[in-house]
C-alpha cells in the first residue's frame, strides 16, 4: 500500500503532522512507519496538546526520587523503602466494552508499578457514571466494576479506596481511573532508560495478537454514533497470565541482568522500544519474525501497533540469556531474543529479511508536534438564585435524610465488596474510610492512600476546582493520621481543540499546581484523557488525583467512626455557611449556580498540620474531613460506622441552621475527643490559631439536632446503606 | 511442627499463609507445583487464588498438577491437608472432599467479614477449641457449596460439616448465608476428618489492626492439636 494523506487522515493524523512528517523523513513514510508515527503522535501518548501546561506543576520534592517522565512516580519512605505510585485513564475502552476496558486499566497501571521493581501493595480507582437514570448506567457500572474485580482479584493486589460519581455530563463518556502503589527498595529501581551498544532487546510476556491495534489512537479522538464499530481497538485482559509475568518480573529483578525495561502499554512495542531508544539516546533494531504472535500471518503493521497485554521489553546485559530465560520457562511465559541496542539513533525493524521501517527516534519524540492550543478563561459564576425563607420551611432530618441517599453519598458497599481488600494481609483501613491504608509489611510503617474529584467545583470555577482536589486529597490523608508525601493526576477532559474545554484544562491544571505547591505535595506522575465527549458534548472537567501518606507508626492510625460515648465532638476550620455549588444546593434546591467554596491554602495548610499534631499526641479518637453534604453529613456517616449517636449543636453565631451544617466551607475537619483531653485539645487550636466549633456529645444511638430533633442513626443507617443495592439488584 | 504451602501458578495467598504459620510457631516451607515430593510435614494447606486463572472450573487445572499425586498420597495416608478458598475448591476436584463448589448466588465476588459456626469439634482441627463461634474473612467468586441430596445425608451422617456461615450468636440460617451454600456450609471435611476445605482464610485474621483476629484462635489451636 503507497501511503498518502488520506490514509495519514485515517489514521488520526491532520494535514500538517502528515506533511511535518515526510519532511522529517524526507520521504513518504511506509504504511508500516505511517502506523508507528500515528501512534507516537497522537495525544495520548505524546501529550501535544498538555506538555507545555503540564510543565508548570511542582514536581520535586525532598522526598521525590523520580518525578514525571517514568512509568510511575517514586518517593522515599525511609529505611531505603520507596513506594513507585501512579494514576492512569481507560476511559475510552471502559465505555465500548465495560468489562475489559476497566480490567485491562488495572492490568496496565500494576505493570506500570511493577516495570520499576516495585510489588503492587495496593488499588484504587476512581470511576464517573453518567445520571442513574441513564439507560446504560446500571450495565456499565456492574461492568466496570466487574472488570477492576476480575483482574486485582486475581492478580491478589488488595483495592483500598476508591471513589465513584454519578452525572449526567458522564452519560456518553464514562472515566475508568486506575491506581497502583508498589513497594520497593530504593537501590533497586528500574528505569526504562536503554544503555550500551549490541544488547539483547528481549520481548516477554504473552504472545502479541490482534487485539488493540490503534487503541492509543481510539482513545484520542471523540466517540459518534459509531463507537461499537471500535470495540476490537479494545484489548482483553489476562490477569493469570499478568501475575505470572510480576513474578517472573520480579524474579528476574532480584538478579543483576537487567540494564532497563518497559512495558508494553498504550501503542505496544511501538512506544516501549522507541522510549526506551530515546531516553538512552540510542537506536534499536528488531527482527519482528522472532516476535511471539498469537495469530497467523500478522503483518509489521499489526506487530507494531497491537496492544495485547501483559508483555514486557528488556534490555539484557550480554550473556545473561540464558540465566533469564529460565526464569520465564518456570512461569510458562514467552521469551525471545527480537534484536539488539545500536549506535544508530534510529528505529529499524526487518521483517522476512526485509527492512520495513527505518526511522530516527528524535522525529518521533523531539519533534513531535508540541501545540499551545487556544483557550478562554473560564466566565465567573453566576449568582444564585437561593431565598433565605426558603431555606426556612426545609425540615432538616429529611433533608440529611435525603442527602444520605444521593448517589454520590451514599454507601459504595456493593461496589468495594466485590473487591478482594484484604489479601496480602496488610490492610488496616478498608474501603469506605477517608483513606485506605496498608502496612508496609514486616514493619511498623504504613502507607495511606486516596483518590479524589470535584467535578463539580472543576466545572463552576475550574481554578478553583484544581486546587480544591489537591486540598481533599490533603485532608483525606490527614483524616487517617498520614502525612502527605506527593500526588498523582489524571486529567480527564473534553477536546482540546474546543477553546472552552482547554481553558478549563488549563485552568484546573493551574490551580492543581499552586496548592500542590503551596502544600508541598508535588505532583509525580499522572496522565491526561483529552476527547472524553460524545459529538460535541464534553464531561465536566475531571481531574483526579491520587494522593499518598506515610504513617511512621500504623498502631496511630485514626479512622472517622465514632468511638465511645460522652466524647467530645468539635469540627476543626472555620463555617461560614458557603451553599452554592454544594450537594444541598444542587439536589435539594435544583440551583446549578454560584461559586465553589474559596479555598485558602494557610488555613488548609494549619488546619491539618494542627491536627496531625493532635493525632501523633494521641488526643484524637476519630477523624473525618467535611466534604460534600456538609457537617451534619460528615457527623452522620460517623453516627453510622461507630452506632453511636451525638447531641448536635449549632454554634449561636448569625448563620442559618441549614447553611451551618449543608454548606461546604474548605478545610474543615470533625474530631472526636474525650472530656479530659478537651482543654489540652483547644489550647493546641487556640495557640495554632485553627478555628473550631463545639458540636456536641456522643450518646447511645441517636441523633439530636439542638434538643429538639432526633433521629434513630439506624434509620439514617438504612438511608445511607440502601440506595446502592437497590439500585443494582432490584 | 512442620508445615508445607503448595504454590500454583496464580496462587496469591500462598505467602499470606506463609507469614500466618510461621507466626503461630510453624516451620514452614513452599512448594512448587512443578516438585514431585512434600518435605516432611505435619500439615499441608493448598491456599487461596486463582491457580492457572481459574479459567477452566475453579481448582481443576490445579488438581491435576504434578505435586498432587503427593498430596493426595498424604492425604489418603492419614496426611492432614488444608484447603483454604481456591484450595477448597481444588480439594473438591480431586475427591479429597466432596461436593463442588459454584458461582456465589448474585453472581458478584464478595469481600467481607464473615461469622461461623464450628459444627464439629472433633477433630484436630478444631478439638479444643473455646468458641463456638469464629468471625473470619471471607474473599471468593465460586464458594456457593453444592452436593446431591444423597451426598448432604452422607456427608450429615458423617459429620462432614465443619463450619457453617451463621450470625454472631451462632444461628446459621439463610439471612447469614453471603453466597447460597447449601445449609450454609462453609466448610466440610472427608470422612477420616484429617482433610478440610474451607472457604473463609483464616490467615487475614491474625493481628487485631486487620479484620479481627479469630483467625489467630484457630491456628493456636491446631498447633497445640498437632504437638
Amino acid at each position: 500500500m503507497i501511503v498518502n494523506e488520506q490514509i495519514a487522515l485515517d489514521h488520526g493524523l491532520k494535514k500538517d503532522e502528515y506533511s511535518k512528517i515526510c519532511k522529517l523523513l524526507n520521504r513518504i513514510p511506509n504504511i508500516t512507519e505511517l502506523g508507528i508515527f500515528s501512534a507516537m503522535w497522537n495525544e495520548h501518548c505524546s501529550y501535544k496538546s498538555s506538555r507545555l501546561h503540564l510543565k508548570k506543576l511542582p514536581t520535586k520534592g525532598k522526598q521525590v526520587i523520580q518525578g514525571p517522565g517514568e512509568n510511575a512516580g517514586v518517593v522515599d519512605i525511609d529505611d531505603n523503602d520507596a513506594i513507585v505510585f501512579k494514576i492512569e485513564s481507560h476511559n475510552h475502552p471502559s465505555f465500548i466494552e465495560p468489562y475489559q476496558g476497566a480490567a485491562t486499566g488495572v492490568g496496565g497501571i500494576m505493570r506500570d508499578v511493577f516495570t520499576m521493581g516495585a510489588r503492587p501493595i495496593a488499588n484504587l480507582n476512581s470511576i464517573h457514571f453518567g445520571s442513574p437514570q441513564h439507560k446504560k448506567t446500571k450495565n456499565l457500572l456492574r461492568g466496570v466494576v466487574h472488570g477492576i474485580g476480575g483482574y486485582g482479584n486475581c492478580m491478589g493486589v488488595p483495592t483500598i479506596a476508591g471513589q465513584t460519581n454519578f452525572d449526567s455530563s458522564y452519560n456518553g463518556n464514562i472515566l475508568v481511573n486506575a491506581m497502583t502503589l508498589g513497594l520497593v527498595k530504593k537501590d533497586k529501581i528500574f528505569y526504562s532508560k536503554a544503555a550500551g551498544l549490541n544488547k539483547p532487546v528481549i520481548y516477554v510476556g504473552s504472545k502479541t495478537g490482534r487485539d488493540g491495534i490503534h487503541g492509543a489512537s481510539m482513545a484520542s479522538a471523540s466517540f459518534d454514533e459509531k463507537i461499537e464499530e471500535k470495540k476490537p481497538t479494545v484489548q482483553v485482559g489476562d490477569p493469570f497470565t499478568e501475575k505470572l509475568l510480576l513474578e517472573a518480573c520480579l524474579e528476574l529483578m532480584a538478579g543483576d541482568s537487567i540494564i532497563s525495561i518497559q512495558d508494553m502499554g498504550a501503542a505496544g512495542l511501538t512506544s516501549s522500544s522507541i522510549e526506551m531508544a530515546s531516553k538512552g539516546n540510542l537506536g534499536i533494531e528488531i527482527n519482528l519474525n522472532k516476535v511471539p504472535c498469537r495469530e497467523a500471518k500478522m503483518t509489521p503493521y499489526e506487530i507494531m501497533l497491537s496492544e495485547s497485554q501483559e508483555r514486557m521489553l528488556i534490555i539484557l546485559e550480554n550473556g545473561k540469556e540464558e540465566q533469564a530465560k529460565k526464569i520465564f520457562d518456570k512461569w510458562n511465559l514467552d521469551f525471545a531474543v527480537i534484536g539488539k541496542t545500536t549506535k544508530s539513533k534510529k528505529i529499524e525493524l526487518y521483517f522476512d529479511d526485509e527492512k520495513v521501517a527505518d526511522i530516527p527516534v528524535n522525529t518521533l519524540v523531539e519533534n513531535s508536534p508540541m501545540y499551545d492550543r487556544k483557550w478562554k478563561k473560564a466566565k465567573l459564576p453566576k449568582k444564585n438564585k437561593i431565598k433565605k425563607e426558603d431555606l426556612k420551611n426545609l425540615k432538616l432530618i429529611d433533608v440529611l435524610k435525603k442527602i444520605l441517599s444521593n448517589p454520590n453519598v451514599c454507601s459504595k458497599e456493593w461496589i468495594w465488596q466485590q473487591y478482594d481488600h484484604t489479601v496480602m494481609g496488610d490492610t488496616i483501613q478498608k474501603p469506605g474510610g477517608d483513606s485506605g491504608v496498608v502496612r508496609v509489611h514486616g514493619t511498623n510503617k504504613a502507607v495511606a492512600a486516596t483518590v479524589d474529584s470535584s467535578a463539580v467545583y472543576c466545572w463552576a470555577h475550574p481554578l478553583t476546582g484544581g486546587k480544591q482536589v489537591v486540598c481533599e486529597s490533603f485532608r483525606n490523608l490527614i483524616s487517617v493520621g498520614s502525612k502527605p508525601i506527593a500526588i498523582t493526576n489524571c486529567l480527564n477532559f473534553g477536546s482540546p481543540e474546543n477553546e472552552d474545554n482547554m481553558g478549563e484544562f488549563v485552568e484546573c491544571v493551574q490551580g492543581i499546581g499552586e496548592a500542590a505547591t503551596y502544600l508541598k505535595f508535588p505532583v509525580v506522575s499522572g496522565n491526561v484523557s483529552f476527547y472524553n465527549q460524545t459529538k460535541e458534548e464534553g464531561i465536566k472537567p475531571t481531574p483526579s488525583i491520587g494522593g499518598i501518606g506515610l504513617l511512621k507508626d500504623y498502631k496511630k492510625m485514626i479512622s472517622m467512626d465514632f468511638k465511645e460515648i460522652d466524647n467530645i465532638v468539635l469540627v476543626i476550620g472555620k463555617t461560614e455557611g458557603h451553599i452554592d455549588q454544594s450537594l444541598f444546593a444542587r439536589n435539594i434546591l435544583d440551583e446549578k449556580n454560584g461559586p465553589p467554596p474559596e479555598i485558602n491554602l494557610f488555613n488548609e495548610k494549619n488546619n491539618g498540620e494542627t491536627l496531625l499534631r493532635l493525632i501523633d499526641l494521641g488526643y484524637i479518637k476519630s477523624a473525618h474531613d467535611v466534604s460534600i453534604g456538609g457537617i451534619i453529613t460528615a457527623v452522620a456517616k460517623m453516627c453510622i460506622k461507630g452506632n453511636k449517636g451525638i447531641n448536635l449543636h449549632k454554634p449561636k453565631y448569625l448563620i442559618n441552621e441549614i447553611e451551618y451544617f449543608f454548606g461546604e466551607d474548605q478545610g474543615r475537619y470533625i474530631i472526636e475527643i474525650s472530656r479530659n483531653h478537651q482543654k489540652k485539645v483547644t489550647d493546641i487550636l487556640n495557640k495554632n490559631a485553627v478555628h473550631y466549633d463545639e458540636l456536641g456529645t456522643l450518646n447511645n444511638n441517636q441523633l439530636f439536632i439542638n434538643e429538639k430533633t432526633k433521629v434513630s442513626i439506624d434509620e439514617l443507617k438504612s438511608y445511607y446503606t440502601s440506595w446502592l443495592d437497590n439500585y443494582m439488584r432490584k | 511442627m512442620k508445615s508445607s504451602v503448595i504454590t500454583f501458578p496464580g496462587s496469591n495467598c500462598d505467602r499470606d499463609m506463609d507469614v500466618a504459620l510461621k507466626k503461630f510457631g510453624f516451620k514452614n516451607k513452599m512448594v512448587w507445583h512443578n516438585d514431585s515430593e512434600i518435605p516432611k510435614s505435619d500439615l499441608i494447606i493448598l491456599p487461596g487464588g486463582f491457580s492457572y486463572g481459574d479459567y477452566l472450573r475453579c481448582g481443576s487445572m490445579a488438581s491435576k498438577s504434578k505435586i498432587m499425586k503427593s498430596v493426595i498420597n498424604f492425604a489418603n495416608s492419614g496426611g492432614m491437608v488444608m484447603g483454604i478458598c481456591n484450595g477448597f475448591q481444588i480439594l473438591v476436584e480431586t475427591g479429597l472432599v466432596p461436593g463442588v463448589l459454584l458461582r456465589n448466588k448474585y453472581l458478584e465476588f464478595i469481600c467481607k467479614n464473615v461469622f461461623v459456626k464450628i459444627n464439629n469439634k472433633n477433630n484436630t482441627y478444631f478439638k479444643n477449641i473455646d468458641n463456638d463461634v469464629l468471625k473470619l474473612h471471607i474473599a471468593h467468586n465460586e464458594g456457593n457449596y453444592f452436593c446431591t441430596n444423597d451426598q448432604l445425608k452422607e456427608i450429615e451422617d458423617n459429620e462432614q460439616v465443619a463450619i457453617k456461615y451463621c450470625n454472631k450468636d451462632g444461628v446459621a440460617d439463610e439471612q447469614f448465608n453471603p453466597n447460597g451454600s447449601i445449609k450454609n456450609i462453609a466448610g466440610i471435611f472427608n470422612k477420616e476428618k484429617n482433610v478440610l476445605g474451607m472457604m473463609p482464610h483464616p490467615e487475614r485474621m491474625i493481628d487485631p489492626y486487620l479484620s479481627g483476629e479469630d483467625g489467630s484462635i484457630f491456628f493456636n489451636n491446631l498447633i497445640n492439636n498437632l504437638k
